[in-house]
């Protein structure tokens, strides 16, 4: 099996290419130039370093939201290219459990915790259950935009050992030191920001479970509305009530 | 049908709220134009929202240019180049054609050319005709654009002339809101100015003081929302075919008047307007009226290639590659693009 990752959801931007339970290679940026002028030509840089064009991968996963709106569109619009170019399907991977994944086999609850502005985090807690080759990652509690208090709390209630990763710890790491009653740990530099080599082994898993969708199907989960949308919604609300 | 030496080339717009695909051969001929309007979702926020006009290209571009080369029996292996408009526009829009565009390249080995949606506007007049050829002086006058354009050679333009504030489209949209008509403005004003009479109020011409092809509407759209203000303090009643028929007549008096002046100061013989406003009635008729009287050839695209439409990128991205102009691997939308630039 040979999987293309790519994830370009927060700061970072990463491609990876997976084959046979191997990284071949993976290209990870984290910085602030846009994704739109990196992503491409890292791609371009595995390819001509593997001398792989990449035309033979079975699936294309990504890093399919939440996150920035703009990184995930362009994450997204450059694997419904690719994918329409190879007549391959894509594999979309939710953000938070591709970070989650990072943390493969750990015994402690997996939570990862992305910036969402606004007060709030794309989080959801996972843990990774059996033994050797058998081991997967189930979630307890699915990806969702939450004020970072609710995700504390539901750590606190569930009483186990958890471990934080993310762009969002520096932002709640405050927070989370002075209210996370459960033993926690921070993940280190090499696992607790977004990786393509993540998405692509965790796509490799979905895909054999057969959640692919066809390029021309694929979109972002944003789980937010636009603002226009949200707006209109609270003016609906709003008017609704006036008629009542 | 296609033969081996054919120059076909994909193009891709999503600049604004059209999602668009098409194939063009050698330049000119255009094989398939397909346009998803997201027209109906805008119009219920009364103009064009940028997040959910960018969500919405994604959802479409892989059908929109899937249906581009079905319609045109091309197979993506037999393509060219790609081309793609990469500025000026919503810069979330254009990043969905321009991140697309790339990897479909990239990934079928093919030319990327990257290209300037007011060029596509201009080049939308070489669809219909054949005979066309630079040097003419080109109109551009869309909702994001008003620019009175030398068009020296392919791909070289010289700008006389642009608005100072609002574009012409903009205007339209305003003043169509403010008379209750709703969006998009300028289809519903042309509609209902057939029934008013576009001497009933007198709006401003603007005029700039140090460039006289420079255009202006934002004190039209002043005028007539005062106008509107002080019928309803005064009580009067307001006709609103009778103040659509005078904004727009202001309008084309503005743009013919700057157009016709330019024509004359620099001797062109050819003359073509472009853009989404080139659609309106009453202005392809004034236009035409007027160049008519002076002997200058005057030229305007169908409807379908005024509004944003991906056939006319393809032919500007034909006359940049045969010109040598390859986009690289690093390119990005840019919404503040200026014509000319790279």
């Amino acid at each position: 099996m040979k999987i293309l990752g790519i994830d370009s959801s927060g700061m970072v931007a990463s491609v990876a290419l997976i084959e046979d339970g191997i990284t071949k290679a993976e290209y990870t940026v984290n910085n602030k130039k846009t994704h739109s002028q990196t992503l491409l030509p890292m791609l371009d840089e595995i390819s001509a370093m593997l001398e792989d064009d990449m035309s033979t991968v079975d699936a294309i996963a990504v890093a399919a939201g939440p996150g920035s709106f703009t990184g995930l569109r362009i994450g997204s619009a450059t694997v419904k290219g690719l994918a329409a170019a190879y007549d391959k399907p894509v594999i979309p991977v939710p953000t938070v459990e591709g970070l989650a994944y990072n943390a493969w086999g750990s015994d402690r609850l997996v939570c990862p915790m992305m910036d969402a502005r606004r007060q709030q985090t794309y989080t959801g807690l996972y843990e990774f259950t059996g033994e050797g080759d058998t081991c997967v990652m189930n979630t307890v509690l699915d990806q969702c935009a939450v004020p970072v208090e609710d995700i504390v709390d539901k750590i606190n209630e569930l009483g186990r050992p958890v471990i934080f990763m993310g762009d969002g710890i520096p932002v709640f790491e405050e927070y989370i030191k002075n209210n996370c009653k459960v033993d926690h740990i921070f993940a280190p530099a090499h696992m607790n920001r977004q990786r393509a080599a993540c998405i692509a082994a965790l796509g490799e898993v979905y895909m054999k479970q057969g959640r692919i969708e066809a390029a021309e199907d694929h979109a972002p989960v944003y789980l937010r509305m636009s603002q226009a949308e949200r707006e209109r919604k609270e003016q609906g609300v709003a008017d609704q009530g006036h008629d009542n | 049908m296609t033969a081996m030496n054919d120059i076909l080339i994909l193009a891709i717009e999503s600049s604004c709220d059209e999602t668009a695909a098409s194939v063009v051969k050698n330049g000119r001929e255009v094989l398939s134009n397909i346009i998803s309007s997201q027209i109906d979702i805008h119009t219920l926020y009364g103009g064009v929202v940028p997040e959910i006009a960018s969500r919405k290209h994604i959802e479409r571009i892989n059908r929109v240019v899937t249906a581009a080369l079905e319609e045109a029996h091309v197979k993506k292996e037999d393509l060219t180049a790609i081309a793609v408009t990469y500025g000026p526009g919503l810069v979330g829009a254009l990043l969905v054609g321009v991140s697309f565009a790339k990897a479909y390249a990239w990934a079928l080995k093919k030319p990327l050319i990257g290209v300037h949606h007011i060029e596509g506007h201009i080049c939308a007049n070489y669809i219909e005709n054949k005979e066309l050829e630079p040097p003419f002086m080109c109109l551009v006058v869309s909702g994001g654009h008003s620019h009175l354009v030398k068009v020296v050679d392919y791909g070289e333009y010289e700008i006389l002339g642009r608005t100072r504030d609002d574009a012409a489209g903009e205007a339209f949209d305003k003043v169509a809101r403010a008379i209750g008509l709703g969006y998009p403005g300028g289809p519903k004003i042309d509609k209902v100015s057939c029934e008013g009479d576009p001497a009933a109020i007198e709006f401003p011409r603007a005029k700039i003081v140090d460039n006289e092809y420079d255009f202006s509407f934002s004190g039209l759209k002043s005028a007539v929302l005062n106008y509107l203000n002080s019928m309803e303090m005064k009580g009067e009643p307001i006709v609103r075919e009778d103040v659509a028929a005078s904004f727009q007549q202001a309008v084309v008096d503005v743009l013919v008047g700057h157009s016709m002046a330019a024509l004359e100061e620099y001797g062109f013989k050819k003359f073509a307007i472009a853009g989404g406003v080139a659609s309106n009635s009453h202005l392809r008729k004034a236009m035409e009226e007027e160049c008519a009287e002076r002997q200058i050839e005057f030229y305007r695209p169908s409807p379908i290639f005024c509004t944003d439409n991906a056939a006319m990128i393809g032919v500007a991205g034909y006359y940049e590659y045969i010109k040598g102009v390859r986009t690289d691997w690093t390119c990005n939308a840019v919404p503040n693009l200026k014509l000319g630039e790279r």
